[in-house]
C-alpha cells in the first residue's frame, strides 16, 4: 500500500435484509483516502455516505470486497480485532456528538484516551494539548450540557483526536450547527488534516463545507459517482463511475441503518 | 476513569441511586435478621451445652435433646469411673419440675442440678461468689428475664419447687431457654431431692478426660463398657442438640428460607436498578465500543457499578441493623451480628451485586457500535 493511503476499499458492497426485502446501500465501491488531506464524501440522504462510512470505520461489516486501514486488512478481523484496530488507528466525530453528559470535557477526552491505553500525567497532558488544539482549554472542568452545539463538537473533535490517531471519520460534523460554527468546525478539521498528516474523511451534505476541502467523492444511489480534488478553489475531476441502475433506493439511509440493527436483533431473537 | 465513570452513571440519577441503596440495604437489614437470628437460635438452644466444662457426655438412649427428661438407671457412673483414661465423672440434673409462685399461681420450669464446688456447669453471667452460695440447701437461682414470670424479685424470696422450699440466692441475667421455660439452677443433690430421685439416677454423666488420653479411645471404651446408654462427646451432643431444634420444630428451615428470600430480593432489587441503569447508558457503551474499548472495558464500567451501590448499601444497611441489634438485646430472641458475620454479610453484598449486574452485562454484550451512526 502507498505510505500516503490511509485507509483503502475495494470492491465494497453492502446489502440489508434478504430477499423481497433485500436493499443494496452499497455496490462495488473502491476507493483510497489519503493522509494530510480533508476528504469530503458528499451525496444526498439515502445515497450510502453513513453505511460507508461505517464500514471504512470497521463498525459494520461489508457483504462483499475488502478494507485495509492504515495497511491492515480488515476482513479476518473478529469484533475485538476491529475494536483494537479502531482504538488503534481511528478517531470519530459524530453528527450528535455522542458525548459523555456526566463527564466534564477533560474527562471525555480521557476517557478516549484510557481506551487508547493513556493513562496517569501522560494521559492529562495529551488531553489537555487536544482541548487546546480545539481552543477549549477554558472549557476543560464544563460538562457538555453546558457547552454550545459548536464547542460540542469542538469537544467531540478533540476526543477524537486525542492519542492522535491517524484518521478521523466525520459523520454530519457540521450538520447541527450554524454557518459560523460549521465553518469553524470544517477549518479544524482541515487544519487537523494538515497539521498531523491525517487522513480525515468527513461525511455531509452540505455545500458550504466544500471550500474546505481538499478531495471531493461524491456517492449516489450505493455507488461512487465522482471523486474531484480541488485545485485552486474549484473541482478538479480525477475519477468518476456512474451506475447505470441506482443500487440503492430514496429511503432514508440512516432509517435503514436502524432497520437493519432491528433486523439483526430479530434475528438474534430468533 | 473506568471508576469515575461508573460513579458518575449512578449519580446521575439521584432518585434511581436511592431506590437501588433503598434495596440493598432492605436486602441487607433481611439477610442479617434472618441469619442473626439463626444463630441466636443456636446460641440459645445450645447455651447450657457450651458452659459445660466437659470431654464426653453419657445420657439414656432416648434422649434426642439436651431438655429431654430421660434418667439413667444408675449403674453407669461406676462403669465410666472403671474405664481407662477417665479423671472424673460428674452427675447433672435436668429435670422438668413445678414452680409455685410466692403469691400463689405456678410455673413449669427446667431444674439444672450440678455440684457448685466442682465448677462442671455453675450459673455463669453471676459473680462466682454467688453461685457458691448454691450450696446451702433450698438454694436457686434464677435468671432476671424469668423473675416477673418466677413471682420473685429479690435475693431472699422463697417459692416452692414440687412442694419444697426453694429460696432465690441469686439473679443471672441473659440465660434464656429457646423452649420458654425458665431454667432454674440448684444443687446436685437438692435437684434429686426436688425430682425425688437419689444416687446416680440422673440425666447426663459429664466426663472429663485425663491429660494426654485421647478422647475417641476413651469415647469407644465407655461405649464398650456402658452399651445401654449413649456416650458422645460434647460437640457432637452439641451439634445433634441444635439439629433436633433445627429440623423437628422447622425454626431453623424457616429462618434459612429467610436468609434465601433476602438474597433474592437483594438481587432483584439491584439487578433491576442496575439493568435499567445500563439501559439508560447504552448510548454511551455504543459509543465507547466504536471509540474502540474492549467489550471487558464495559463490564467493568457496570460491575464497578455494582460494587459501588453493593458498597453503599452496605453501609446504609449496616446502620439499621445495628439499630435492629441494639432494640433487639433484652428481647427473647436477640438478633446477634458477629464481626465474621458482618464480614461474611459484606461480600454475600458485593457478590449478590454481581450477580445482580449479569442481566446489564449480558445487555451490553449484544450492543451494535453501529448504531452510533444510526441514531
Amino acid at each position: 500500500m502507498n505510505a500516503r493511503i490511509a485507509m483503502e476499499a475495494r470492491n465494497v458492497s453492502k446489502t440489508f435484509g434478504q430477499g423481497a426485502r433485500e436493499v443494496r446501500a452499497l455496490s462495488d465501491v473502491s476507493l483510497q483516502i489519503n493522509r494530510g488531506e480533508l476528504t469530503l464524501l458528499m451525496g444526498p440522504s439515502g445515497s450510502g455516505k453513513t453505511t460507508l462510512v461505517s464500514i471504512l470505520g470497521c463498525i459494520l461489516s461489508a457483504t462483499s470486497g475488502e478494507i485495509e486501514v492504515a495497511g491492515n486488512p480488515t476482513a479476518a478481523l473478529n469484533p475485538e480485532g476491529l475494536a483494537a484496530l479502531r482504538r488503534q488507528h481511528l478517531g470519530f466525530i459524530f453528527q450528535s456528538y455522542n458525548l459523555f453528559p456526566t463527564l466534564t470535557a477533560t474527562e471525555n477526552v480521557l476517557l478516549a484516551l484510557k481506551v487508547r491505553g493513556f493513562e496517569g500525567r501522560e494521559a492529562d497532558r495529551l488531553a489537555a494539548n487536544a482541548l487546546a488544539e480545539v481552543g477549549l482549554s477554558d472549557k476543560a472542568k464544563a460538562h457538555p450540557g453546558t457547552l454550545s452545539g459548536g464547542q460540542q463538537q469542538r469537544l467531540a473533535i478533540a476526543r477524537a483526536l486525542a492519542g492522535d490517531p491517524a484518521i478521523l471519520l466525520a459523520d454530519e460534523p457540521t450538520a447541527a450547527l450554524d454557518t459560523e460554527n460549521g465553518a469553524a468546525v470544517m477549518r479544524l478539521l482541515a487544519g487537523l488534516a494538515k497539521k498531523g498528516d491525517r487522513a480525515v474523511l468527513a461525511v455531509t451534505h452540505d455545500p458550504r463545507t466544500m471550500r474546505h476541502a481538499d478531495r471531493i467523492i461524491e456517492i449516489l444511489d450505493g455507488r461512487i459517482v465522482g471523486d474531484s480534488r480541488i485545485v485552486a478553489g474549484a473541482p478538479a475531476l480525477v475519477s468518476a463511475e456512474v451506475s447505470a441502475e441506482p443500487a440503492a433506493d430514496t429511503q432514508n439511509e440512516k432509517g435503514r441503518l436502524r432497520h437493519a440493527h432491528a433486523g439483526r436483533g430479530r434475528k438474534r431473537r430468533r | 476513569m473506568i471508576i469515575t465513570l461508573a460513579k458518575r452513571n449512578l449519580l446521575h440519577e439521584p432518585g434511581r441511586l436511592a431506590v437501588t441503596l433503598v434495596g440493598i440495604a432492605f436486602s441487607v437489614v433481611l439477610i442479617a435478621v434472618q441469619a442473626g437470628l439463626f444463630f441466636g437460635f443456636e446460641r440459645m438452644v445450645s447455651v447450657v451445652l457450651d458452659h459445660v466444662s466437659a470431654d464426653i457426655i453419657i445420657m439414656p438412649k432416648a434422649t434426642e435433646n439436651f431438655d429431654d427428661v430421660s434418667v439413667l438407671s444408675g449403674e453407669e457412673r461406676y462403669q465410666a469411673l472403671g474405664v481407662p483414661g477417665v479423671e472424673r465423672v460428674e452427675r447433672l440434673v435436668v429435670t422438668g419440675a413445678e414452680w409455685r409462685k410466692p403469691d400463689g399461681g405456678s410455673r413449669s420450669i427446667m431444674l439444672l442440678g450440678s455440684d457448685p464446688r466442682t465448677g462442671t456447669l455453675v450459673p455463669w453471667n453471676i459473680p462466682p461468689s454467688d453461685a457458691k452460695r448454691l450450696t446451702t440447701p433450698g438454694a436457686v437461682i434464677v435468671d432476671t428475664t424469668y423473675a416477673d414470670d418466677l413471682g420473685v424479685s429479690r435475693e431472699g424470696d422463697v417459692a416452692q419447687i414440687e412442694g419444697r422450699t426453694a429460696r432465690v440466692v441469686g439473679f443471672t441475667s441473659g440465660i434464656r431457654s429457646f423452649t420458654t421455660v425458665p431454667y432454674v439452677f440448684t444443687a446436685l443433690d437438692q435437684a434429686q431431692t426436688y425430682q425425688g430421685t437419689t444416687g446416680d439416677r440422673v440425666a447426663y454423666l459429664l466426663v472429663s478426660v485425663r491429660p494426654g488420653a485421647d478422647v475417641e479411645t476413651v469415647l469407644g471404651d465407655l461405649e464398650t463398657r456402658i452399651p445401654n446408654a449413649r456416650v458422645m462427646t460434647l460437640n457432637d451432643f452439641r451439634t445433634q442438640n441444635f439439629h433436633y431444634w433445627l429440623f423437628t420444630t422447622g425454626a431453623g428451615g424457616a429462618l434459612l428460607v429467610g436468609v434465601l428470600i433476602g438474597l433474592l430480593v437483594g438481587c432483584a432489587v439491584v439487578g433491576q436498578t442496575l439493568f435499567a441503569t445500563t439501559k439508560d447508558h447504552l448510548p454511551e457503551f455504543a459509543t465507547l465500543r466504536a471509540l474502540g474499548a474492549p467489550a471487558g472495558l464495559i463490564k467493568k464500567v457496570i460491575l464497578w457499578q455494582a460494587a459501588m451501590s453493593g458498597i453503599a448499601g452496605y453501609i446504609v444497611g449496616a446502620a439499621l441493623l445495628a439499630l435492629v441489634v441494639i432494640g433487639t438485646q433484652a428481647t427473647a430472641m436477640s438478633i446477634v451480628v458477629t464481626p465474621g458475620m458482618a464480614a461474611g454479610l459484606f461480600v454475600a453484598t458485593i457478590v449478590m451485586c454481581a450477580i445482580a449486574a449479569l442481566a446489564a452485562i449480558l445487555k451490553v454484550n449484544k450492543i451494535d457500535p453501529a448504531t452510533v451512526f444510526a441514531r
